[in-house]
């Protein structure tokens, strides 16, 4: 712990972190506790775990997690058709279980030598129970494989990374356990600064015009998905990459559809230009 | 203070728990706040509040506690001091400013400043911020006022303006949003079964039954999950309920989705139920209620949406439907075919659009019959709780 100083992570030159979401991180990783990031999507949940772990020099472990996700895959797999197939073709030891036993990202988080970051990613894509499942596990951080007899303890703490979209409301007891930050949606000077990293070379005065074209189409009402970060990023790619200019086109922007996702959307703003 | 913080967020309904009041004091101990106040904010918000829709209970209880804070500060009239002895911070004035700067002792600058924090009080609720991020005034933060007095410590803006903002007054759990927010509070109505025909393999039991057979294949078929709740939706349309179209039409649009619930059935009434639900919001094809009752299983669940406010007579006295659409025999009173109904389901609920403060007369005799949910995010969460757990 002495040597766990306040104020690691700084943010990095490729993800540019708000001051609150910094400070989340700092908090998390100093009282040891999991991350839980909500907000819109496409505003860097995901891509803040990729960069603490490269900031800090830490090993990143990624856990999708997907509708038919459960508790027990993140810890580990009996692969027990593998080794009925070794039984009956006679290869390999069958009666080293061990042999058998897979570890899942938070099985391996935990077995890991040095503190890792473990990314669990869209929690709220399982089941409503699934956070349950993992109370026990993310508290004490350990577990045991009772095939093997065997215990696996984190020798430190892993630093949990949980994001979610807000799909499912995440149980009381699951988020006792955890520290809680919402991005909020970047403003302007903020996300200024953020696409100055994915396009460095870009003319401040077209900067300046793609966002504001970008504020603009964000604060239309009745828009089903707003566009995001991410879109922004590749809309301005679009523009640079065919050399379309925004002060040419009269009327309609460019590359719509790599900003708006859903055809009402779209209709919508054609509909008001 | 820190005491009364906690409880202040408790008596806001924001749900602190002693373990994260402990979490927020060991963080104090490893002094992650920074000792400065808005280091403090960022840190217990972050500890103890873990869900959006308290954000706006957080901001408004760490306003009344810590509102003056600041003032008392020593830091605050040293950073005075040092500002106004700092010739590069009046670079950007103008020279009526810097005329209006001279007339002003330190000890005025400060004395306006706290006379402003007050007035801010009283009209933050309108959104004109006097000390914050406005940028007209001498006195705000986060830099869009180079010359200004900077409030608080660090970059950014200060905790208090933070606060003061009440950003996320949009994200409160009682207001009431969108089809998505609807669509997902009404996933957790659901009674998950395995019924019908097998048509799954279940891998586990066929592994299981293959090792125990010594390695020769069989193979074991289950039925699919499925949700087997079946749900009666009942909407009070037309009148008092008219402002609230809308709110009922993304409620319906929610629960409707195909393949959400095992059975799904809407009607309308208008004001209270007498011996008919009518199919369609234009009262013309109806169902007498006694139908209804009998081709409705009585697990099924139902829910009733409506202001129940109406005229006590229209309740209670038989044949008391001031409604030219009802057609009643006049025999029986609207109360009474409200029992039979409530009498019928074992699991219903009313959500009511109106506001709860003002739930009385016959919105309290029917809240006696059904439980009576406001129509928000957190009050359909609640009811739903009702429909599946019962409590």
């Amino acid at each position: 712990m002495t040597d766990r100083g306040f104020d690691r992570f700084q943010g990095t030159e490729g993800y540019i972190a708000s001051d609150p979401l910094r400070h989340a991180v700092n908090v998390a990783l100093a009282l040891e506790r999991p991350l839980i990031l909500r907000g819109e999507p496409g505003t860097g949940k995901t891509l803040l775990a990729h960069h603490v772990s490269a900031a800090l020099g830490m090993d990143l472990l990624r856990w999708h997690i997907k509708s038919t996700t459960k508790a027990q895959d993140g810890l580990y797999v009996y692969d027990t058709v593998a080794r009925l197939h070794d039984s009956r073709f006679n290869d390999g030891d069958v009666r080293d279980i061990a042999r058998y036993i897979k570890l899942g990202p938070l099985g391996q988080a935990l077995a890991a030598d040095k503190r890792v970051v473990l990314l669990i990613d869209e929690i709220d894509k399982a089941d409503i129970e699934f956070p349950n499942d993992l109370l026990q596990e993310l508290d004490v951080m350990r577990f045991q494989i009772p095939e093997t007899r065997t215990e696996i303890a984190a020798k430190e703490r892993p630093l949990v990374i949980i994001t979610s979209n807000n799909e499912k409301e995440l149980p009381d007891a699951f988020l006792r356990r955890c520290i809680f930050h919402y991005i909020e949606f970047p403003n302007p000077d903020l996300m200024k600064k953020i696409v100055r990293v994915h396009h460095p070379t870009l003319e401040d005065k077209v900067l300046d015009q793609c966002l504001e074209a970008f504020f603009k189409l964000r604060g239309v009402p009745g828009l089903r998905k707003r566009p995001s970060t991410s879109e922004l990023i590749d809309w301005i790619a679009a523009l640079r990459a065919s050399g379309v200019s925004l002060g040419k086109i009269g009327g309609g922007l460019p590359f719509l559809g790599t900003l708006l996702k859903t055809e009402q959307d779209q209709e919508l703003v054609r509909a008001r230009a | 203070m820190f005491i009364d913080f906690f409880y202040e967020l408790r008596r806001r309904k924001v749900p602190v728990a002693t373990q994260d009041w402990m979490l927020l004091c060991q963080a104090l101990e490893l002094g992650l706040h920074d000792s400065s106040l808005d280091g403090f904010y960022h840190l217990a918000r972050t500890v103890c509040v873990k869900d959006l829709a308290h954000y706006d209970g957080f901001d408004a209880a760490f306003l009344t506690i810590f509102k003056g804070i600041e003032l008392q500060s020593i830091q605050l009239v040293e950073e005075m001091k040092a500002w106004l002895g700092d010739p590069k911070q009046l670079e950007g004035l103008t020279p009526e400013q810097r005329a209006l700067l001279k007339s002003l002792s330190p000890e005025e600058l400060i004395r306006m400043y706290r006379e402003r924090l007050a007035e801010q009080k009283k009209r933050h609720e309108g959104g004109n911020r006097w000390i914050g991020s406005g940028g007209t005034s001498p006195f705000g933060t986060g830099g869009f006022n180079p010359t200004g007095m900077r409030v608080g410590d660090g970059g950014g803006k200060s905790a208090m303006a933070l606060a003061a903002e009440r950003r996320f007054a949009d994200y409160r759990n009682d207001v009431v949003l969108d089809v998505r927010r609807i669509d997902v509070a009404l996933r957790l109505l659901r009674d998950l079964g395995r019924d019908g025909a097998p048509e799954e393999l279940a891998l586990e039991d066929t592994i299981d039954r293959t090792a125990k057979n010594a390695g020769d294949l069989e193979v074991v078929m289950r039925p699919p999950r499925r949700n087997r709740a079946k749900v009666l939706l009942l909407m009070d349309v037309g009148g008092s309920m008219d402002p609230y179209s809308h709110l009922v039409a993304r409620l319906l649009t929610a629960a409707s989705r195909a393949g959400r619930f095992a059975r799904f059935r809407a009607f309308y009434f208008h004001n209270c139920v007498y011996d008919q639900v009518f199919t369609e919001a234009r009262f013309r094809d109806m169902l007498p209620v006694a139908d209804l009752l009998s081709g409705s299983d009585r697990d099924e669940r139902l829910i009733i949406v409506g202001d129940a406010a109406m005229h006590p007579a229209e309740l209670l006295e038989p044949g008391g439907s001031l409604w030219y659409g009802a057609r009643t025999s006049g025999e029986t009173a609207g109360i009474d075919w409200m029992r039979m109904i409530a009498e019928h389901f074992r699991r219903a609920v009313w959500l009511n659009p109106d506001d709860e403060r003002r739930w009385a007369g016959t919105v309290r005799i029917l809240g006696g019959l059904f439980p009576m949910y406001p129509l928000t995010i957190s009050g359909i969460e609640q009811a739903v709780r009702k429909l599946t757990r019962g409590t």
